[in-house]
């Protein structure tokens, strides 16, 4: 029973992410299908990777005619920050059975993320109860993010170009940016990775990206060690 | 247009890698620790990445052909700022498409 009620919980957690993700879904499709992509081929892009801005930077890379290695690659550095999920998700789930870890880790996206880690500091729970409650929160978001894209794929070439929507994914990035800047090493680390890419935006096919990201994780990881020295020694 | 071949390399490739970054210490490391410089680098990835990749595209836009766009930048640094004070990305995101959408009638 009360493992029915993790899950149920999960799932209403999660409901108000739909109005994130149903429109950020609806515009991959909409512009894969500008990109020439065909429905079948967006959704499975969105089904093999769920991960909205590796989609994106994947696609725009390939409309740029860069190589697909490139490509590729560009979109793996966007997706690093999924290790990262992995890592602080372990010492939470890691017991669970590995079938479940390995359905878990394919589902683990920004928001179920965000929803499970803050759940599982906030309750003590057994493992079984904790893997409820991550599948509950998946089912609103994952689910909607697949459908979404078809629907967007399906009515992509409705859209009037003179939209704007060029501009809807720096906009929807931006808007993710700053609750992610929570610590001055994370605005140190925005920094960095902005005058980096900017000052090698002359590198072809956007490598301009990867040596941006390298810096600011490197800048991000000095300025926290600085400051940490820095507290240490008033202390 | 993009060839099909290299489409399907890039969705396979990425679904699997995408699989592999999210897997690797979920399913690989488990309980062990993990050495203090890589936690300390991959807490930044997505701080340094997301602006590395936004900033070019908000300076020099494509449909502009990379001109810089007042009413872009307007609405970058609005939907930015409201992030960042309020930490509620869907107001943020509905307030820059709202600039994005609505400025240009102004003129």
């Amino acid at each position: 029973m009360r493992i029915h009620a993790s899950f149920w919980r999960g799932m209403r957690d999660a409901l108000p992410f739909l109005v994130v993700v149903i429109p950020f879904a609806v515009l991959f499709g909409v512009v894969a299908t500008e990109a020439g992509l065909n429905v079948y081929e967006a959704l499975a892009f969105s089904v093999a990777v769920i991960a909205g801005a590796a989609q994106f930077t994947a696609l725009q890379l390939m409309m740029d005619d860069a190589p697909t290695w490139v490509a590729l690659a560009s979109a793996l550095a966007v997706n690093l920050r999924l290790a990262m999920y992995s890592a602080s998700i372990t010492p939470h789930i890691g017991a669970a059975p590995r079938w479940q870890r390995v359905l878990a880790a394919y589902f683990l996206v920004d928001q179920v993320f965000a929803l499970t880690q803050l759940e599982y500091e906030r309750r003590t729970m057994p493992i079984a109860e904790k893997m409820a409650y991550f599948f509950g929160v998946v089912i609103p978001i994952c689910v909607p993010w697949y459908l979404a894209t078809l629907a967007g794929a399906m009515v992509g070439k409705a859209i009037p170009e003179s939209l704007g929507l060029d501009f809807v994914l720096p906009i929807a990035f931006l808007a993710m940016l700053g609750p992610l800047l929570r610590t001055p090493a994370h605005i140190v680390a925005a920094l960095a990775g902005i005058v980096v890419a900017l000052s090698f935006a002359w590198l072809p096919y956007n490598l301009s990206l990867m040596a941006g990201g390298l810096a600011g994780m490197m800048a991000g990881a000095q300025a926290e060690l600085w400051l940490e020295r820095r507290k240490e020694g008033k202390a | 247009m993009i060839d099909t071949v290299s489409l399907w390399v890039v969705i396979i490739g990425l679904g699997l890698g995408s699989f592999g970054l999210r897997y690797v210490f979920l399913g690989l490391v488990g309980d062990r620790p993990m050495p203090a410089w890589l936690l300390r680098h991959l807490r930044y990835t997505a701080a340094a990445i997301i602006p590395a990749l936004v900033a070019p595209l908000v300076l020099w836009p494509r449909a502009t052909g990379g001109e810089p766009d007042p009413v872009r930048l307007v609405a970058a640094l609005a939907t930015f700022a409201i992030g960042y004070v309020t930490k509620n990305v869907f107001l943020a995101m509905v307030c820059g498409a709202g600039i994005l959408a609505g400025l240009p009638l102004l003129y």
